[in-house]
């Protein structure tokens, strides 16, 4: 257990902030590990990048004629070339040296079985890890890991939340107020700002205050440094860096399995300034967990980058792209045989294409992640297909893991 | 006549969902009047009573502080000055606790919408850290008791309250023909009979001179704050009759005092200034003119008996018109979003202090509203352009973004909440929104940023 570190806005101590897994400043890590042997040495590290994180950016199918078709503006920046057909999107270079290793694979064309409304709330359900069994019963949130840990037992689990990347420890029983202090700086995701300006659209009076507010505090932010946001972009990589590594030094210990999210994925607008930022958060991830982790703990550790669903193969109007449906997932950590891009691509031709919009999925991306406990940690197929993962059918092994 | 409930919890209550056994119709919201206060029973504030003691021993304990030549007892003094007035301060919070509790509890929203619009109709700000319990105080001493009966009643409890005495600076006026007046060479402050005529009774504009004024200013010297609370003190009292608005006062006591205020709360000006305080208030900033003549003259007729005038109020077609011309106040703000996450009078009460302070008061303050802080004795804006600025919005949204995790646990279904907050004012544009939002929390963030949910 680390020690309680007060830093920030946060004085005091709160319950299971767990509905509150997306705040860009606040997430929930969910811990699981045994004292016995049950999981092994074997680590697992679920992010789910919450908002859609668009696949096709992520993994550019440059070698398929129809892409800069689909995509005139976000397909201009030179990605990184993986194997002639698909390139990485350019911000994540750092990641080439672990790819070169095969300690970096790509699934294309993966989604959960959610279908046509394109709702976040219930995509992200379905991917959500959920909470321990550690905190209070009311705070208790379904989700996968949670499931596991019902199921398995010897498991013990920790849930902790992330203020600003720090994250705490969640305590027993703590009282169900913090003690808090709201930040003036109005902060919100990109989404939030075009939601924002969609329910303000029709009422003067709204509308003009917070656009004011918004450019106030757009401006205030850029004229503390030269670079402009350079340092609201500094400090949420940095607030990466501080999650990620207090979820590094669990798993160097008895953790196996630690679950957290990113989110600000949902990019309908400007995608390439916003995505930007996103996958260089992204990259750090992977990077500093291999470094901190070590070669040795590195070695047995499988990273999976999870997204609730992916996004229209079309750019729209606005220079982003909407809610789709195939998507892509990331893998890393050297207990994968990567530098490959997996998954059955279904092709960019209108015909192949799920309502004439989204990427046709062609797996699920839970089955990935399922294979990934069973490799592992060899759950058993049934427990997994049943109370893990409800109404999954895993299929074949697509086996990426060394 | 059957208003829509999410009217009444509007615009004369504290928000949506109505407690239950909330009157949904105009009769059913007087008869809720005309019952006892159970809530400032249930919910109890600071009383001049408990706090006058410990007044009065931080007054002791700083003179000896100032006075003393011996370093250690004025050392020890100023210890046992600073302990008063940390408990003065605990106690003034209880006041604030209070009000959020007792409007997220009372089943008749009306009655709390009602003591807030008197209070600030008589505003009164602290003028120090001692003090800072007396605007409670007032409200539950000389407004809530006087909410249903004679307007006249309620002004008399109001005038004279310490609070008002010490902020409208009453107790620094003297006649400067009274005995303390020639023997200390003080005069009068016209500050409290100017706001009198101005601001509580007659309204700016009408007819009345600064002769007026300052006539008024003598006819109050006497009224005081002495050891055991409100007196009058003949021997500060300006010797002779006043004349005010073509009536003479005469007597150096109590009585023409009270007799002037009851004659200000019978003018035909006040009757209009009452009822298009109370229309603005409640209604819009440009109120129906056939509303507010109804009212003044239900006002004027019942010789200024309060539930008429409500009750005029409340029966007028004009006020149920489906207009959204106001914006919620911060308090309103406040409070409506606290019940729509379920946080119940309760929880308020028992919630530690700087909780209370960091997740309800300091972010009030952020949207403008500082804890009875009102800028002048004029009491808080009523334009919707004065809350709906940047920096206020950009603290509700804030507010609406953060806090509700913090608040209850698990945290509510966005959808659910718009439903609950909103009821039949939810729009297509907020229910487009909500599940487009990237996470729980800014879905309801959005339900409470919405205009839908800040108008009134």
């Amino acid at each position: 257990m680390t020690t309680l570190n007060r830093r920030r806005f946060l004085h005091g101590l709160t319950t299971a902030a767990c509905s509150a897994a997306a705040h860009p400043m606040l997430s929930t890590v969910t811990f699981a590990g045994s004292d016995s042997a049950t999981l092994g040495d074997h680590r697992l590290v679920v992010v789910i990048l919450r908002g859609a994180m668009d696949g096709l950016d992520l993994v550019r199918p440059h070698g398929d004629a129809l892409y800069a078709g689909y995509r005139p503006t976000l397909s201009t920046s030179q990605g990184i070339d993986l194997n002639g057909y698909f390139s990485m999107n350019p911000d994540l270079s750092g990641l080439m040296p672990l790819w070169n290793k095969g300690e970096i694979a790509f699934a294309q064309a993966v989604s959960t079985p959610y279908r046509n409304q394109r709702s976040h709330f219930d995509g992200q359900d379905i991917l959500e890890a959920g909470t321990g069994l550690d905190v209070p019963d009311a705070a208790v949130r379904d989700g996968w890991l949670n499931r596991m840990l019902q199921t398995l037992p010897g498991l013990t689990s920790q849930t902790a939340y992330a203020v600003g990347g720090e994250a705490m420890p969640l305590l027993r029983g703590a009282a169900p107020v913090s003690d808090w202090m709201p930040d003036l700086t109005l902060d919100l995701s990109a989404q939030s700002r075009l939601l924002l300006d969609h329910i303000y659209h029709d009422d003067p009076l709204f509308r003009d205050a917070a656009a004011e507010a918004m450019l106030l505090t757009d401006s205030l932010s850029q004229t503390t440094d030269n670079m402009a946001g350079a340092v609201s972009d500094n400090r949420r990589l940095a607030d990466t860096d501080r999650l990620v590594d207090f979820a590094t030094e669990r798993l160097a210990g008895p953790t196996r399995i630690a679950a957290f999210s990113l989110s600000g994925w949902d990019t309908h607008k400007r995608q390439s300034g916003t995505i930007s930022l996103q996958m260089r958060k992204l990259e750090r991830v992977v990077t500093r967990l291999s470094t901190g982790l070590g070669p040795q703990v590195w070695g047995k550790t499988v990273v999976l980058a999870m997204t609730e669903f992916g996004r229209t193969v079309r750019e729209n109007g606005s220079l982003g792209t909407d809610h789709g449906t195939g998507g892509a997932m990331l893998m890393a950590g050297g207990a994968i045989r990567g530098g490959r891009v997996m998954g059955q691509w279904p092709g960019l031709a209108e015909a192949d294409l799920l309502d004439g919009r989204d990427l046709m999925p062609t797996s699920d991306v839970r089955a990935w992640a399922a294979w990934a406990m069973r490799g592992l940690y060899g759950m058993p197929r049934d427990v997994l297909e049943s109370a893990v993962f409800p109404g999954l059918q895993m299929g074949d092994d697509p086996g990426f893991l060394a | 006549m059957t208003p829509d409930p999410s009217t009444i919890a509007f615009r004369f209550g504290y928000g949506l969902p109505l407690p239950a056994g909330t009157a949904t119709t105009p009769k059913g919201m007087l008869d809720a009047l005309t019952a006892p206060d159970i809530m400032a029973i249930t919910y109890p504030g600071p009383s001049m009573d408990a706090m006058r003691p410990i007044m009065q021993a931080s007054d002791d304990a700083l003179k000896t502080s100032r006075r003393s030549q011996d370093e250690g007892e004025a050392q020890a003094a100023r210890t046992t000055y600073r302990a008063h007035l940390a408990t003065l301060q605990d106690m003034a919070l209880t006041g604030a606790t209070a009000t959020i509790a007792r409007a997220l509890h009372a089943p008749d929203g009306f009655r709390e919408r009602l003591a807030w619009f008197w209070a600030d109709h008589f505003t009164t700000v602290a003028t120090g850290r001692r003090d800072l319990g007396l605007p409670s105080a007032m409200l539950d001493e000389a407004i809530r008791p006087n909410l249903t009966g004679p307007f006249a009643n309620l002004l008399r409890a109001a005038i004279t309250h310490p609070a008002m005495l010490t902020y409208l600076d009453q107790t620094r006026s003297f006649g400067p023909n009274s005995r303390t007046g020639l023997k200390r060479k003080k005069g009068l402050n016209e500050n409290l009979a100017r706001e009198l005529l101005e601001l509580h009774t007659l309204g700016a504009g009408a007819a009345y001179t600064q002769d007026d004024v300052r006539q008024m200013a003598e006819l109050l010297t006497g009224l005081i704050v002495g050891k055991d609370g409100f007196r009058f003190d003949k021997r500060r009292a300006e010797p002779g009759a006043e004349s005010i608005l073509g009536v003479d006062y005469a007597g150096d006591t109590l009585t023409p005092v009270f007799q002037a205020l009851d004659d200000l709360a019978r003018r035909p000006d006040t009757a209009t200034h009452i009822a298009r305080k109370l229309a603005v208030h409640f209604v819009s900033g440009s109120p129906d003119p056939t509303l507010v003549t109804a009212v003044a003259q239900a006002f004027s007729n019942s010789g200024g008996d309060l539930m008429a005038t409500y009750a005029a109020l409340l029966n007028h077609p004009a006020t149920w018109s489906n207009t959204a011309a106001k914006a919620r106040q911060p308090i309103d703000f406040m409070i409506s979003s606290l019940r729509a996450l379920g946080m119940t009078g309760a929880r308020i009460i028992a919630m530690d202090a700087t909780t209370f302070r960091r997740l309800i008061l300091t972010p009030m303050a952020d949207m403008g509203q500082k804890w009875q802080s009102a800028p002048g004795p004029d009491g808080w804006a009523e334009a919707p352009t004065a809350w709906i600025t940047p920096q206020g919005m950009a603290a509700r949204i804030t507010w609406a973004m953060d806090a509700p995790e913090r608040l209850v646990q698990p945290t509510p279904d966005p959808g659910t909440l718009m439903q609950t907050a909103l009821g039949a004012r939810a729009t297509a544009a907020i229910a487009w929104a909500i599940p487009r939002s990237e996470s729980l929390r800014e879905g309801i963030g959005l339900v409470f940023s919405s205009p839908e949910f800040n108008r009134r």
